[in-house]
Parts: structure tokens; C-alpha cells; sequence
């Protein structure tokens, strides 16, 4: 028996299967045991989640519920906090990123990072989008400039901006900046992409393009997003994780989040008794 | 885990040799300035306490009694020689008080002013003004007092109440000193008043108070400390001016509170004694460095209880 | 009440019946804020009178001659030429010196360093350096910088010392290292203002918002990648206003110049150049000219005010107007980066 009714989740975006069961997929990214604290105060408790190649998932829960926190760790951002502290184990692509041994500047090459506030910066739209590609030391400008056209193009972006690449990001929308930030990310060439609340400053025609390039990025990339908006994480991702009070209560593919929840807590949250 | 099994990706540790490089660079130029103070100390004490070598420092051969306490400020090498610093401390105090007498109500009323009344375009054309005032130099100030204040507006005024006043004085220089460090307390007492809370004005201003009641009863008490803070940073300010007090002040060591008379500081003891031709290891030379000692604690204690207030207020509102 | 056809007060109304108190409590409050605006404008008079007071005075002496003459002990020939000159090569070391290694210590201090207890130390230290009076980085100069020039020259004396600069070789040949030199000067200066360059490029970098930082990060830049290419650009515009400021208070430095011994009476600018187009000119002279003795220009102006020939009056005031002259125009130029970078960076 559904709890809730299947039509009350709203259709996808193109491209994501909301039914279809990754646990047969290869893991990309693999968490365990997870414990991370700011100083005395515990902020994650014993957290384990397995992200599968090439989908979305999507970290929901309460504000203070510990799903960007969680999201920081995976490309080791949290690092800049001082008296941030952290224990367990996190693989991505077999590799424990834990490990002192891993440099955690290609870290976050390999694992992007999209904020929630879109974060140009006060540079010429081409210089954003070669930035990444420029401190990993590419100097022909060429490679660049291929480089700038098929990022924009993969952010959908491109048709907007081709006439004024020169001009400063600042200049564009906040739905394009957020674009541009997406894009600048893809041109250092990632295999994850981690985006915390993406579109939660933007208005909903925005927000609507920004989720159907999820839907288009997500056969090429593993995708992780933390989002406050539900309707967002039912329509986006393949795999849907309930954060609460800092603990993972529940996973599993979103579709049976979204309408037969095993928890009582998802439950309560996702039909909108708290939170 | 080994480095051997780590994936491409994450194995691939560019060689950052040359960012370690910068950082201890960088922190050459941090760790500069502790140098300086170390040094400044080092200079102070080594000619003033105890001298290394065959020089005579010059606490080896006066008595700290003596300095501390002697009324006579006469620096000649010789039996002749009298070092108490009672004199210039005595000059160094009463410029510094009238710099003081000028500036804290002058310049808290241009605080009050500023953010309280002014309108922001008003605001923007005063501190720019503020800001040229406290940019022009000593000299400019100094000769600004000897040739302007004291003939033309100091001596008539005088005059008239039948006393007489010194071609090089106390007074003046204490007023363009008060002038200079107007500003300072005037900026500080700004940022210090406008930390004050909105809602404790608008508490006043629901109570029925008129403007003066909140700035007068209300914001200023509540920003005493930080304006004395400010205050305090002025004033040790005013104690270490030199050139203006040079010019208008005069060179006469006189144990004296009469701001109509010249007077000797300790800030332009040292510019005088550094442009005469004693030796650079007679007495004479050496008491450089006893009062620069003196100047140094004097300035640096007065900072500190200042910064330590300051520190104290902010926590309170923050 | 003066008028004979107002109306009677209602006595029952709470605002009307109000009473001499209220009244002379707003009375109050105005002639408090009479006294506050005095306050203020009475700082904009001073300044005016100040002016006026020194541009009449040096009427008289002021005249193009004035900056083309070196001192002399003839009031109407004596001019500022060597105190420009001096300031010009003094400010010139002391920028070179200063800047570096002042944004260097704030970017330090602000981007790189943790909060450990050697950081704290060092921050303390800078806010106290801050107060120092600038006649104490004068000891410290005649007493390090000034011994050492001296240990210097005497090394040199005698010998020929070979200068290179960039791809070429100067010999500079039976040229004396003076004591009193300018690069004494300027390191001194240097001390002097450092801790204000420190602060005003602390200030700047930190009005950069930290993402930035986080973004640049996030997309595999270096911390030091990140502050190069974000957040040094970034400040750039409030640090070179800052720097401008803080560097230009060090030509109006005269208490630590003298102290050092610098000239109070000369005719010699630096090198002997006293021409801009020397500057491409003698070579040897440039190279020559950190190492000569100088006067400066609030040194001459003090010297000048206490000369007891009135006629010198005129000279002096000469002297500050062209002082002030350049002050100005230099923070003008502070005051336009200012202006220009407000407009175009936005965040």
C-alpha cells in the first residue's frame, strides 16, 4: 500500500528514471561511517551512503540537518573551516579521499562544486570559464577556447553569451551566472558534480532550466545535489537521501521515497508535517 | 592505502615546492615587524641601560633616581650636566593636555555631529575634510602656529587681559597639536558611537526623548569607554608629536606649567640634540636614548590600556 | 505667546498644554546641535584659514623660480629644488621598499596564516607599532641603518664599486657612499609607515567576500593560485588607495629624517640630478643617487621657520604650498582609483 499517491509526485525531468534501482550500478562515491564534527559539537552522526555512477541523488532534510555538511565533505571543502574534524571513510572511485596522500586540489578537480549563491567572478565571461582549465596549467589558447565553447554548450548557456564572451560575468542574470558557475566547473573536467542548492535563489523559469541541465548532465556525470525544495528533488534525482538531525534516516530510489517511505520521520517530512 | 595504488587522478601531487616558497616569504614580511619592535627595544635599552663594549650607556652614569626625579634638564657632558626629565615630561604633559583641552571637544562634537545629525551627502563632504586636516604635516602645523596663531590671534587676545606671551610657547603648540589629532578622535569616536545599537535609540526616541537626550543621556554614555579609548589613542598621539612642537614650542627645558612660556618636550629635546655637534658617544648624546625609553613606555602604556578598553567595548555590543 | 490674535490653548490638549519644560527641552536640543555643527565646521575653517593664512604668506616668494632654485641664504633666490628632489627619491625607496613587503605581511596575515599564537603576537605587535611616535623610528634608524651605511662606506672607501644594472655594467668609480644617504632614509620611512600599509591592505582583503575564495577552490585552484589570480586583483583598487595614502604621509615626514642627520641646508639635490631628463641621461648619477646625502622638503621647510630673517617667512610658506600641492595631487590619484574601482566592481 503506497502512502502517499504516486500522482501527487510531480513527472520528472527528462533523462532521470525515478524507479529504476541503482544498487546494481558501479558506486562512484562511497561513505562509511561517517562522523564530523565543528569543534565539541557533532554535526553528523555515523553517516553511510553509497552514490551510484551517472545519476542524480539528492540530499534533502531540514535546515541544520547536516545534508550540506555532508555534501562539503565529499570534495574535502570542509577542510577551510577551522576546528572542522572528521572520521570514517569516504571512496570516491575506490579511492579513500580521507587518505593524507590524496592532494586535495586535484580532489576537487575530479569532484566540482556548484554553490547556492552563484559565485562569478569579476572577470570576463571566457576568463570564468577558464580559470579551472588555466591553474591546472593549460596555456594554448585554442584548447581554451574549444574548451569555453563546449562547457557553455553543455551548460546550455552557450547561445546567450556567444557574442560577448569578453564582457564581465557580472553582467548576466542570476540564472545565468549560476549557468556560467555550472559550466566553469565542467571545464575542469570532473567525474562528480556536487551542487548545493543550486537554484534556491533563482526565480522558477530559471530553476526550470537549471533542473532540465541535471537531467541532460547526469549521463555523463554523478551528480549530487542538496536541495530544500522537494518538488525539485522528486523531479531531478534518481536516488533520494533523508537527512534528519544529522543522521542518515533513509535511501533508496526516489520514487519509493517519495510514496512509500519506510521511516515515519521521511514520511512526516516529505508530506510536510515539519520541516 | 599506498601512494603506488592511488588512481591517476588523485596521485598526479604537482609539485607546489615553489607555493611553500612564497608562504615562508610571506611570512618573513609578517615576522618583519616583530623585528622592528625587537629591535627598537634592543637600540633603546643598549645605549640607555647597559652598553655592550667600551661605551658607557647612559644609565651607567646617571642615577634612574636622578632622572626620574631631577627638576633640571641641562644635557652637557661634564660635571655641568644635569639629566632629570622632570622638565621635558612637565612640557611633554602641558602640550599634550591643551592638544587635548582643543581636540576632545572638538572632536566628540564632530563625532556627535557626524552621526547623528549630518545627512549622509553631508557626511560625505565632512570626513574627506577631516581626512585632508589630519594628512597635512607637522611642519605645515608647526609653522602654521609660530608665524599665524601665536602673533596674530594668540598675543592680541592675550594682550588684552594684560599678559604677555613668548614668541615660541607652549600654547600654540598645544593648539595646532589639538587641531592635528581632532580628526583621530573625531573617526574613532564615529566608528565607537555608531556601534551603539539602533534599538537603544529608538528605545529613547519611543520614551519621548528629543534628540539631545539620545545623544547626550543615551548614545554617548553608552559609547563612554570607546570614546575614551579614542581619546587615549589621541593623546599619546599629542604626546609623540614632534615637528609642530618643535617650531612653535621653543627649546627651553623650564619646569613649568605657564603655557605662555616656552617649553621644552621630550619628543623636541631629541630633534635638538640630534642637530647639535656632540660626539656620538658623549652623554649629551646618549640621553637620546633615556628619553626615547621614556617616550616609547609612555606611548606604547598608553596604547595598550587603550586598545585593551576598545577591546572591552566591542565585546559588549557585538 | 506673542501674537494678540492667537487662540486661546485649549488646556485638555496633551501637545499644546506643553509645558515651559518640554520647550526648553527642545531648546536644548537645538543649541546641542548648534554646538555639535559648530564643532565640526569650526575643522573646515581651520582649514580654510590655514590655507589662506599660508598662500598669503608666501606671496612675495612663490614664483616659478621657486622650484627651479636649490636653497640659498638669499631669501629671494632660495628655493626647493633639492627638498623635491630628495623627497622624489626618498618616496621612490620608500614605496619599493614598503609596498611589497606590506601587502606581502597583510596577505600573510589574512589569507594564510592561522589563528596560532605567533599570529597573535605578530597582530598585536602591528597595532602597537601603530602608535609608535615616528621621532623613535628615527633612533632606530641613526642607530641600525646609519652605522651600517657608515661600516659600509668605510668598506667601499677607496675602492671601485661595480653596480649592475639590468643588462649593463656601471662602474661607479671614486663615488662616496654617504652615511646620511637616502636609502637610510628610506628604509627608516619605511618602518615608519609600514604599519599603516600592513592595515590599509588587511582592510582591503577582507572586503573581498569569501566566495571567491571558496569558488576558486572548489574548481582545483592552489591557496596561492586562489589569492594570485581572486583575491589580490580583487583588493587591488583598496589597496593601491590605501598604499597611495599611507605612503604619501611619509613625505610630510620630517622628525625621523632629522634624527637620521639628514641635510637641513644644501644646495645638491641626490646625484646631482636635478633635471628629469638626467634621469635617462647620467646613469651613473641615478645609480649614484641612493647613496647621496639629501634634504627633504618638510627638512627644508622647518629650517626655513626658524630662520630669524622675516623675508624667509615667505619662503617657508613657499615651501608648504608646493608641499601641500604635491600631497594633494597624490591623494587626488588615491582618490580617483577609489572612485573608478567602486563603480566597476560591484559584488
Amino acid at each position: 500500500m503506497p502512502t502517499i499517491s504516486p500522482g501527487s509526485v510531480p513527472p520528472s525531468v527528462a533523462g532521470v528514471d525515478r524507479n529504476l534501482d541503482m544498487s546494481a550500478h558501479p558506486a562512484s562515491i562511497q561513505a562509511k561511517h561517517l562522523n564530523f564534527f565543528y569543534g565539541e559539537h557533532q554535526v553528523l552522526f555515523d553517516v553511510s551512503l553509497t552514490v551510484p555512477e551517472r545519476s542524480v541523488t539528492a540530499l534533502i532534510g531540514p535546515s541544520g540537518c547536516g545534508k550540506s555538511t555532508f555534501l562539503r565533505t565529499l570534495n574535502r571543502m570542509n577542510d577551510l573551516i577551522e576546528g572542522a574534524r572528521c572520521q570514517g571513510e569516504i571512496f570516491v572511485e575506490g579511492q579513500n579521499i580521507m587518505d593524507p596522500a590524496v592532494d586535495v586540489v586535484l580532489l576537487r578537480k575530479h569532484v566540482g562544486m556548484v554553490f547556492q549563491k552563484s559565485t562569478p567572478f569579476p572577470k570576463p565571461i571566457f576568463d570564468n570559464v577558464a580559470y579551472g582549465p588555466r591553474v591546472a596549467g593549460e596555456k594554448n589558447r585554442s584548447v581554451l577556447a574549444d574548451l569555453v565553447e563546449s562547457c557553455l554548450k553543455k551548460a546550455a548557456l552557450w547561445e546567450e553569451v556567444k557574442d560577448r564572451l569578453t564582457s564581465s560575468a557580472m553582467s548576466l542574470s542570476g540564472g545565468q551566472q549560476q549557468r556560467l558557475c555550472i559550466a566553469r566547473t565542467l571545464a575542469t573536467n570532473p567525474k562528480i558534480i556536487l551542487m548545493d542548492e543550486p537554484a534556491s535563489a533563482l526565480d522558477p523559469a530559471s530553476t526550470d532550466r537549471i533542473e532540465n541541465l541535471i537531467g541532460e548532465l547526469c549521463a555523463n556525470y554523478t551528480i549530487v545535489i542538496v536541495t530544500h525544495n522537494m518538488q525539485q528533488a522528486s523531479r531531478v534525482s534518481h536516488q533520494t537521501a533523508f537527512f534528519y538531525k544529522g543522521k542518515l534516516v533513509e535511501t533508496g530510489p526516489t520514487m519509493k521515497i517519495f510514496t512509500h517511505p519506510s521511516e515515519k520521520q521521511t514520511e512526516d517530512y516529505i508530506t510536510g508535517r515539519f520541516g | 592505502m599506498t601512494k603506488a595504488t592511488l588512481p591517476a587522478w588523485a596521485s598526479q601531487r604537482v609539485s607546489r615546492r615553489h607555493e611553500k616558497l612564497i608562504q615562508v616569504v610571506l611570512f618573513l614580511c609578517a615576522a618583519l615587524s616583530v623585528l622592528t619592535t625587537a629591535a627598537i627595544i634592543l637600540v633603546l635599552l643598549g645605549n640607555a641601560v647597559y652598553a655592550p663594549g667600551a661605551k658607557k650607556a647612559f644609565f651607567e652614569q646617571v642615577s634612574l633616581w636622578e632622572f626620574l626625579t631631577g627638576t633640571h634638564w641641562k644635557p652637557v657632558d661634564g660635571p655641568a650636566g644635569r639629566f632629570g626629565v622632570i622638565p621635558l615630561l612637565s612640557g611633554t604633559v602641558m602640550v599634550a593636555v591643551i592638544a587635548s583641552l582643543v581636540s576632545l571637544p572638538s572632536g566628540l562634537g564632530a563625532a556627535i555631529y557626524m552621526s547623528e545629525y549630518a545627512s549622509p551627502r553631508e557626511r560625505e563632504i565632512l570626513k574627506p575634510i577631516l581626512e585632508i586636516l589630519a594628512g597635512i604635516p607637522s611642519v605645515v602645523y608647526g609653522f602654521f602656529a609660530l608665524k599665524f596663531i601665536t602673533p596674530y590671534i594668540l598675543k592680541p587676545a592675550l594682550g588684552l587681559l594684560g599678559l604677555e606671551l613668548g614668541t615660541f610657547n607652549a600654547l600654540s603648540a598645544g593648539i595646532v597639536v589639538g587641531i592635528m589629532v581632532t580628526p583621530l578622535i573625531a573617526s574613532l569616536s564615529e566608528d565607537v558611537i555608531r556601534s551603539v545599537p539602533r534599538s537603544l535609540r529608538e528605545a529613547a526616541y519611543a520614551l519621548g526623548s528629543t534628540r539631545f537626550d539620545v545623544s547626550a543621556r543615551v548614545v554617548v554614555p553608552a559609547a563612554l569607554s570607546g570614546i575614551l579609548a579614542a581619546f587615549l589613542l589621541a593623546f599619546s598621539r599629542a604626546i609623540g608629536e614632534t615637528m609642530a612642537v618643535v617650531i612653535a614650542g621653543g627649546q627651553q627645558p623650564i619646569a613649568t606649567l605657564n603655557p605662555l612660556r616656552g617649553a621644552q618636550t621630550m619628543t623636541s629635546f631629541m630633534v635638538h640634540a640630534s642637530t647639535g655637534d656632540s660626539a656620538a658617544d658623549s652623554i649629551s648624546r646618549m640621553s637620546i636614548y633615556a628619553i626615547g625609553i621614556a617616550l616609547f613606555v609612555i606611548t606604547l602604556t598608553i596604547n595598550l590600556i587603550s586598545g585593551w578598553i576598545l577591546r572591552r567595548y566591542r565585546e559588549v555590543y557585538q | 505667546m506673542s501674537g494678540q490674535n492667537a487662540p486661546e490653548k485649549p488646556a485638555t490638549s496633551f501637545i499644546s498644554g506643553a509645558d515651559q519644560l518640554i520647550r526648553r527641552r527642545l531648546l536644548l536640543s537645538r543649541v546641542f546641535a548648534w554646538v555639535c555643527r559648530l564643532a565640526t565646521y569650526s575643522a573646515l575653517a581651520v582649514l580654510v584659514v590655514l590655507l589662506v593664512a599660508i598662500v598669503y604668506s608666501s606671496i612675495g616668494r612663490l614664483a616659478p623660480d621657486f622650484v627651479t632654485n636649490t636653497n640659498s641664504t638669499n631669501p629671494a633666490k632660495a628655493g626647493i629644488l633639492a627638498g623635491l628632489w630628495g623627497s622624489f627619491w626618498l618616496i621612490l625607496f620608500t614605496a619599493l621598499f614598503s609596498v611589497p613587503v606590506g601587502v606581502g605581511s597583510a596577505v600573510y596575515l589574512e589569507e594564510i596564516a592561522k589563528d596560532t599564537f605567533l599570529i597573535r603576537i605578530i597582530k598585536v605587535n602591528l597595532a602597537n607599532l601603530a602608535g609608535v611616535p615616528s621621532i623613535v623610528y628615527g633612533i632606530l634608524g641613526y642607530t641600525v641603518f646609519r652605522t651600517s651605511a657608515a661600516a659600509l662606506a668605510v668598506l667601499f672607501d677607496g675602492k671601485h664599486v661595480i653596480g649592475v644594472l639590468g643588462l649593463f655594467k656601471v662602474r661607479l668609480s671614486k663615488l662616496p657612499i654617504y652615511e646620511d644617504n637616502v636609502l637610510v632614509g628610506a628604509l627608516t620611512l619605511t618602518l615608519v609607515i609600514l604599519p599603516t600599509v600592513i592595515a590599509a591592505s588587511q582592510e582591503a582583503l577582507r572586503s573581498v567576500p569569501s566566495s571567491i575564495r571558496v569558488a576558486s577552490l572548489a574548481l582545483g585552484a592552489t591557496r596561492w593560485q586562489t589569492i594570485w589570480r581572486q583575491v589580490i586583483p580583487a583588493a587591488l583598487p583598496g589597496i593601491s588607495t590605501g598604499v597611495i595614502l599611507s605612503t604619501s604621509r611619509a613625505i610630510g615626514e620630517a622628525a625621523p629624517l632629522i634624527m637620521l642627520g639628514a641635510l637641513t641646508y644644501t644646495s645638491m639635490c641626490p646625484g646631482s640630478i636635478d633635471s628629469p631628463v638626467e634621469l635617462l641621461t647620467k646613469p651613473t648619477q641615478v645609480l649614484h643617487a641612493p647613496l647621496d646625502q639629501f634634504t627633504a622638503m618638510p627638512i627644508e621647510i622647518y629650517d626655513w621657520s626658524k630662520q630669524p630673517d622675516s623675508r624667509f617667512t615667505q619662503v617657508a610658506s613657499s615651501g608648504i604650498v608646493v608641499l601641500l600641492v604635491v600631497l594633494l595631487s597624490i591623494n587626488s590619484v588615491a582618490m580617483i582609483v577609489r572612485h573608478y574601482a567602486s563603480r566597476r566592481l560591484r559584488w
